[in-house]
């Protein structure tokens, strides 16, 4: 598991710019599917049917595939570029990141000296590709061009950073659902969605289409362990994280207490989780058409939206598993 | 002139009616399809048998006031409809409701305010509008609680080729879409003029559902920052630069394959363009493109400086570029040349 994690985290893929990380996945999960198509924002809609004899609706996994980035907005007569952001960026975790270029140009973000550091924003912040001036660095670099952290995944033993675990994670967890899963009873789409980061837009209109019967969406979330955290109960190593509450999505009872009830049953290490701040796919996905059933199976992740995301292998597998068995189950719209 | 006209029209969101009836009354000269749906979304359409069919969208509605009570005095207290900048309209005249009573936006003269008060702008509380009443009974003989207000603001050309004016955001683009639509493209073009942009993108995803498009275009205004004391690269766009072709907003990321076609038509038809270059603000563009299971969708915008407020300029030269660039893409798009189709 370790290789695709690698695998996938270090591929480029900010949001609206998915294409790579996209082929990548596709590549993975190309021989275990029944079916798989592109829509227009993007998303990857690979389809494994179902053995029931009668299929009422589908149900849909969403795991997205986009992360955060900078946009390159301006390039000086020096060959500096302005730098705008594509998600929730914190400014002061970008100082002396490493970023890369689409064209594979990397560079170093830094910012114009400052008496204070709380006036860092990001129109004080640039990014140096060691360009001599504007020409040179137009060689590697187009307006608009979106940068994503540079930095190759690290195995601490259990647990593992890189940049992009948001949401990366997820989609090893659901290509490695897809290679487990031997009887699913309902037709499953697994769906690698595109611009979460900029206001969850991938999983609307996927969710549109395929108009499933239930939305489970497999996302990282916050944790409560780190020195003088906010209290929140999640902690890495604590198995995977049931989403009760987040600010996109009160999960329904119905599919909460049915994760509960497997993850009970097939002894499955697993912890509550009530985030109070974000949101996730299956935000948008229980808020499609007429409604739909949602829930999001979440992986604890520390240091999220920074170049260094650490997840726990553990809660990795536990995800895996009580997706698997949730899937397995015959469900009845 | 028509974009004198249009922009001289008093309508905030959810009281877009007089632009509506102006725009109609032009369209059916053009003999075009018209329908209004419930929303108050107003669509033209224009037919080429057996061609993709492409949404041209622009907003009707502009930044204003409503009337929210009287001071017994007669004075008017009022509230933003939109994203106004307080600062900019004491001392301005506006219109208030249908029979377009005259106002002042007032405030306490500066030789009664204190040291204090005189280094923060003032806050909505200490703002009203003056009708000349001199009672509250007058006052609400000539205007009602929820009427609306608009800048006072006359359309004029103040160079060669730049107008001032209220309200270029976003009848500018309703003037390119009239423009556009006279010219009888080769393809199906459905012109929507949409409501209630300014506060919300409320009538574009309505529109969207209604029209179902191939493509769509949305034609805006946005901000010009190319003034003092805005350093280059905090430019979002420069007035006299050309149309701008978006990029990302905060609502909207520009699909890269039809944003390189268009880029692409532009300089082969030597068409001056820019691309925006910011994230902030939103467009009907982001409504649109999230509809169903999602819609292409181009972004172009004029770059007006000093927009949402009593009076933003506009060069010409850019609207023309806007509505050469449009007629491009529509041409392309007849030739087969654009990447239509619902995939990446």
């Amino acid at each position: 598991m370790e290789r695709i994690i690698k695998k996938l985290t270090e591929t480029y893929g900010p949001s609206g710019r998915e294409d790579r990380i996209r082929e990548v996945i596709k590549e993975e999960v190309s021989k275990l599917a029944d079916e798989i198509r592109t829509d227009y924002l993007g998303n990857l809609i690979v389809l494994k049917k179902g053995t029931a004899s009668e299929q009422t609706k589908p149900v849909m996994l969403a795991a997205h595939m986009d992360e955060i980035g900078i946009m390159i907005t301006h390039i000086d007569k020096e060959g500096f570029l302005r730098i705008t952001n594509v998600g929730g960026l914190t400014p002061a975790r970008l100082i002396g990141a490493r970023f890369v270029l689409p064209s594979g140009q990397k560079g170093v973000v830094f910012h114009e000296p400052l008496k204070e550091l709380k006036e860092l924003d990001l129109e004080k912040m640039y990014l140096d590709i060691g360009a001599e001036n504007q020409e040179e660095a137009k060689k590697h670099v187009t307006i608009g061009d979106i940068a994503v952290a540079d930095e190759p995944m690290v195995s601490l033993g259990n647990r593992l950073i890189a940049k992009a675990m948001d949401d990366r994670i997820g989609c090893v967890v659901l290509i490695e659902a897809l290679k487990k899963i031997k009887n699913n009873p309902n037709d499953i789409y697994f769906v690698f969605t595109t611009q979460e980061e900029v206001g969850i837009r991938g999983a609307k209109t996927s969710a549109f289409g395929l108009n499933p019967g239930l939305g489970i969406a497999v996302d990282v979330t916050m944790t409560g362990d780190t020195p003088e955290a906010k209290k929140m109960d999640v902690k890495l190593g604590g198995g995977a994280a049931i989403k009760v509450k987040d600010s996109s999505l009160i999960t329904s009872p119905i599919v909460k207490d049915k994760m509960v009830e497997i993850a009970e049953k097939e002894k499955i290490k697993y912890q509550l989780e009530v985030l109070s701040r974000g949101g996730t796919d299956a935000g948008a996905i229980n808020l499609t058409r007429e409604g739909i059933l949602a829930g999001c199976i979440s992986i604890p992740c520390r240091y999220v939206h920074s170049p260094a995301e650490m997840v726990d292998k553990g809660d990795v597998e536990a995800a895996v598993k009580l997706l698997v068995k949730m899937i397995e189950e015959k469900i009845d719209f | 002139m028509l974009i004198k006209e249009l922009t001289e029209l008093p309508g905030i969101a959810g009281r877009e009616g007089q632009v509506r009836s102006f725009l109609k009354e032009k369209l059916a000269l053009e003999k075009l399809k018209l329908s209004v749906d419930a929303m108050g979304n107003m669509y033209a359409r224009h037919e080429a048998k057996n061609t993709p069919l492409v949404m041209l969208a622009s907003h009707m509605d502009e930044v204003g006031f409503m009337v929210m009570g009287y001071e017994s005095s007669g004075l008017l207290k009022f509230a933003p409809v939109g994203g106004i900048d307080l600062r900019v309209v004491v001392g301005k005249k506006v219109y208030i409701g249908e029979e377009k009573t005259l106002g002042i936006v007032g405030a306490k003269p500066i030789h009664l305010q204190k040291k204090n008060e005189r280094n923060k702008p003032f806050s909505r509380q200490e703002l009203f509008i003056d009708i000349g009443a001199s009672s509250e009974e007058e006052a609400k003989n000539k205007t009602k609680i929820g009427d609306q207000i608009t800048f006072a603001t006359r359309t004029e050309f103040i160079s060669d080729r730049v107008m001032k004016g209220k309200a270029f955001d976003d009848r500018a683009g309703c003037t390119a879409i009239l423009e556009i639509l006279k010219s009888k493209p080769p393809v199906n073009v459905c012109g929507a003029f949409t409501v209630q942009e300014e506060v919300g993108l409320r009538g574009a995803g309505v529109a969207a559902s209604n029209v179902k498009p191939d493509l769509a275009i949305v034609l805006e205004g946005t901000t010009a920052s190319d003034v003092p004391e805005s350093p280059e690269h905090r430019y979002s766009t420069t007035m006299g630069e050309g149309p701008a072709i978006t990029l990302m907003d905060r609502s909207f990321l520009a699909n890269q394959n039809l944003n390189k076609r268009v880029i692409e038509l532009a300089e082969k038809e030597g068409i001056r363009y820019q691309l925006r270059r910011s994230n902030i603000g939103g467009t009907d563009a982001g409504r649109i493109h999230l509809v169903e299971e999602g819609i292409p969708t181009i972004g172009l915008s004029l770059p007006c400086r000093y927009i949402h407020s009593p009076v933003s300029l506009l060069n010409m030269d850019d609207w023309q570029g806007m509505v050469d660039l449009v007629t491009t893409i529509l041409k392309d798009i007849a030739e087969g040349g654009f990447p239509l189709g619902k995939n990446y």
